[in-house]
């Protein structure tokens, strides 16, 4: 059985830059952009804590299980 | 957003008017997942609010919703409750509201038991009026109105509410977000008056002038601050010094629900207008 | 219907109020208003009504106003400092448009004032009150006869145009007892808010031409947003200036534009009155008697008498005072309602003020030497 993955998306249009989920992400998949809003930058390490979904106080982050194929 | 957010929200209403990194949305967030998991119809929910920051909570959820007077949230919520029992009352309250202005209203709901849920969100500052020191601000720190800092000792939310009979209380953080939700279910099947304390942060009027450079090292600050009820009954005082608990701190159900015992008031009417 | 009691002020009032449906009471206790609470904890509870004793007036306004929000017909009542109290609620109930009713028992202020004793110096603070323009509806009632009706129709009057309705009673009127014998014309009706029309989109603020949004309950399916912020058609607050303009213009004059069904006036012996005098309350019951007295005597004077004193009879005091000789306004005040005269007249009759404040009631006799001083 294959890890896990996950498709994690940033909604920039309402994200106000407050860094919560770059700090709080235990495996660092956020980075920030020259206005300091949050950028999906390594989502390979996603283990899918929804840690960031969770603390993100716009509802911006959204994290998906990727369905993956049977045959890996 | 997800489909929580979708369900439950005034999604047209977004973005909400809270300052970047506030705690009150990721409250919200908790609040809605909680009402989501108890499976509550959203025509059958009532949410109340009082005046400041945490009281826009209610113009962004999709149920019957009222935003009151400052302070008094608990009298109108105790009001739409007796009046029509089957809707599922809740009441949003910030530390101003729920302990200074409404402190009266606050200790009177604890103390008649009536089946609704209070979230206070403790932010330790007026922050809709840009910083001035609450009853929950700690000794020592800076607010507007205390340049030189504060002088008046804290309120303990939640201790206040047990002494003043509330039969189920909790304390959380914006940090905890799971551990929220759960009280806050808890709090909701908890057939009487039962108080969630939410301690929460206010970067913009708290934070910069209180030494906490982010919204993440004030969330860090509860992490490191907040701890497990159970867990701290097993340390020692001098290890608490400066912490606080969070779980469910108090639950009673020897205390008859306030519906109840009107109803017992409602049949010797009946039973004296008969006779 | 001629059926006969012996009834306080008071009682009238909570008699009126149950007849109009009422199911929901609030209040904190303070004379002379605590007989109202006495009496509905007593009635309401068979009805299978609620009856709610708060923690202050202000816990109690809000209790009312979140009661009446899920369509349940609700009254506080109060006396003076626990009317002050009511103050920013009652804007409130006002902006928001719920509808609720506050019997407000006046006695002497201010502050603690001379307990008990009667005043009607609460006359302006019920118009004026709350910070903000805001409608109110207030109904001073003379008798307990009166005080059953009018209570009734103030709770319908409040359903009707969603607006809060205070009963200006005082002391005395509160308190005396006396029989009152009711007639048909007594009947109250029993009044409900109009709901919104299914299958058309519901407006909870709706800029309706009657002026009247319909008012869905909470708990009906509408879940919609109720605030003291101003508000748009929606009900979610706005700072646009053309629609907050809109909805000021229309909440604060909504009641204009059913005037005729909200004002009533009393007339004693008014048309070809010499002097004429302007009362309300029990400070009416008085003037009442110098008009049969010198009537009697032959003597030309007449009264009139508001019921719904705010919004103010302007037409009615216009037209009742041309031609006179002069006009009296006796209160126990220092004098209130004579500036409404006052404006109302415009110097075109002379007005003369005629006040108590030593807690007592305004005499027929000092009416009396008034008007023969007058004649």
């Amino acid at each position: 059985m294959g890890k896990k993955r996950f498709n994690v998306t940033v909604d920039r249009t309402i994200c106000k830059a407050c860094g919560i989920c770059v700090a709080f992400c235990p495996m660092s998949v956020f980075t920030t952009d020259h206005d300091d809003k949050a950028v999906v930058s390594v989502p390979e390490r996603c283990t899918g804590c929804r840690q960031c979904e969770l603390l993100c106080p716009d509802f911006c982050i959204t994290v998906v299980q990727v369905e993956e194929a049977a045959d890996g | 957003m997800g489909e929580i957010h979708e369900k439950y929200l005034r999604m047209d209403k977004m973005p909400h008017i809270w300052c970047a990194g506030c705690g009150n949305g990721i409250i919200m967030g908790a609040f809605i997942t909680a009402i989501d998991r108890l499976g509550y119809d959203k025509d059958e929910v009532a949410a109340v609010s009082g005046i400041g920051c945490s009281g826009r909570i209610t113009g962004y959820m999709d149920f019957n919703t009222i935003h009151t007077t400052h302070g008094r949230a608990l009298a109108f919520a105790t009001g739409i409750k007796l009046a029509k029992p089957r809707l599922k009352v809740f009441v949003f309250m910030g530390d101003g509201d729920a302990v200074a202005i409404g402190g009266n209203h606050l200790i009177h709901a604890c103390r008649r038991n009536l089946d609704m849920t209070a979230v206070i969100f403790n932010n330790h500052i007026y922050g809709m009026t840009g910083g001035q020191f609450s009853p929950t601000t700690f000794k020592n720190k800076n607010a507007t109105t205390a340049p030189y800092g504060t002088t008046d000792p804290d309120f303990d939310i939640a201790q206040l509410c047990i002494g003043a009979g509330a039969t189920y209380v909790a304390r959380g953080t914006s940090y905890h977000a799971r551990l929220l939700t759960d009280l806050i279910v808890k709090g909701a099947e908890h057939p009487g008056f039962s108080v969630i304390e939410v301690i929460t942060h206010c970067p913009v009027n708290f934070g910069r002038r209180n030494n906490f450079e982010s919204p993440a090292q004030m969330l860090l600050w509860q992490k490191e601050h907040g701890v497990a009820a159970r867990k701290a009954k097993t340390m020692p005082l001098e290890d608490m010094e400066g912490k606080f608990t969070i779980g469910e701190l108090y639950r009673s159900t020897e205390i008859p629900e306030y519906l109840e015992e009107y109803g017992r008031v409602i049949q010797a009417a009946n039973e004296e207008k008969k006779s | 219907m001629a059926e006969a009691k012996l009834l306080s002020g008071n009682d009238a009032c909570v008699q009126g109020a149950l007849a109009a449906g009422v199911r929901f009471f609030a209040g904190y206790p303070i004379t002379p208003s605590t007989e109202i609470a006495n009496a509905f904890a007593r009635e309401l509870p068979r009805r299978g009504g609620i009856f709610m004793q708060m923690e202050d007036e202000i816990a109690s306004m809000g209790a009312i106003i979140g009661a009446s929000c899920t369509g349940t017909k609700a009254v506080t009542a109060t006396s003076g400092p626990g009317f002050s109290l009511m103050q920013e609620n009652i804007g409130y109930a006002a902006i928001a448009e719920i509808p609720c009713v506050i019997i407000n028992v006046m006695r002497y202020g201010p502050s603690t004032g001379l307990p008990t004793s009667p005043s009607q110096g609460d006359f302006m603070q019920t118009r004026w009150g709350s910070h903000g323009d805001r409608p109110v509806i207030v109904i001073a009632p003379y008798t307990a006869r009166e005080a059953y009706r009018e209570t009734g129709r103030a709770v319908n009057l409040s359903e009707t145009y969603r607006v809060p309705v205070i009963v200006l009673m005082d002391e005395i009127l509160g308190h005396l007892r006396e029989r009152v014998e009711f007639r048909d014309e007594d009947l109250v009706q029993e009044i409900s808010r109009k709901g919104p029309e299914p299958g058309k989109p519901f407006l909870p603020y709706e800029n309706t031409e009657d002026g009247v949004p319909p008012f869905a309950d909470f708990g009906t399916g509408y879940r919609y947003h109720i605030t003291g912020l101003i508000h748009d058609e929606t009900g979610f607050p706005t700072n646009n200036p053309v629609e907050v303009d809109t909805i000021m213009r229309r909440v604060n004059g909504k009641l204009d534009m059913h005037i005729r069904d909200i004002e009533r006036t009393r007339f004693v012996d008014a048309d070809d009155a010499e002097i004429l005098i302007v009362a309300f309350g029990s400070v009416a019951r008085s003037a009442h008697e110098v008009v049969r007295t010198l009537r009697n005597e032959g003597k030309a004077v007449g009264m009139v008498r508001p019921v719904t004193v705010w919004p103010f009879p302007d037409e009615d005091i216009r037209t009742a005072v041309a031609g006179k000789k002069a006009v009296i306004v006796p209160e126990m005040n220092l004098g209130q309602m004579v500036r409404e005269v006052e404006r109302v007249v415009a110097g075109a009759v002379p007005v003369h003020a005629l006040n108590r404040i030593d807690g007592l009631l305004v005499t027929p006799h000092e009416i009396r030497d008034l008007v023969e001083d007058l004649l």
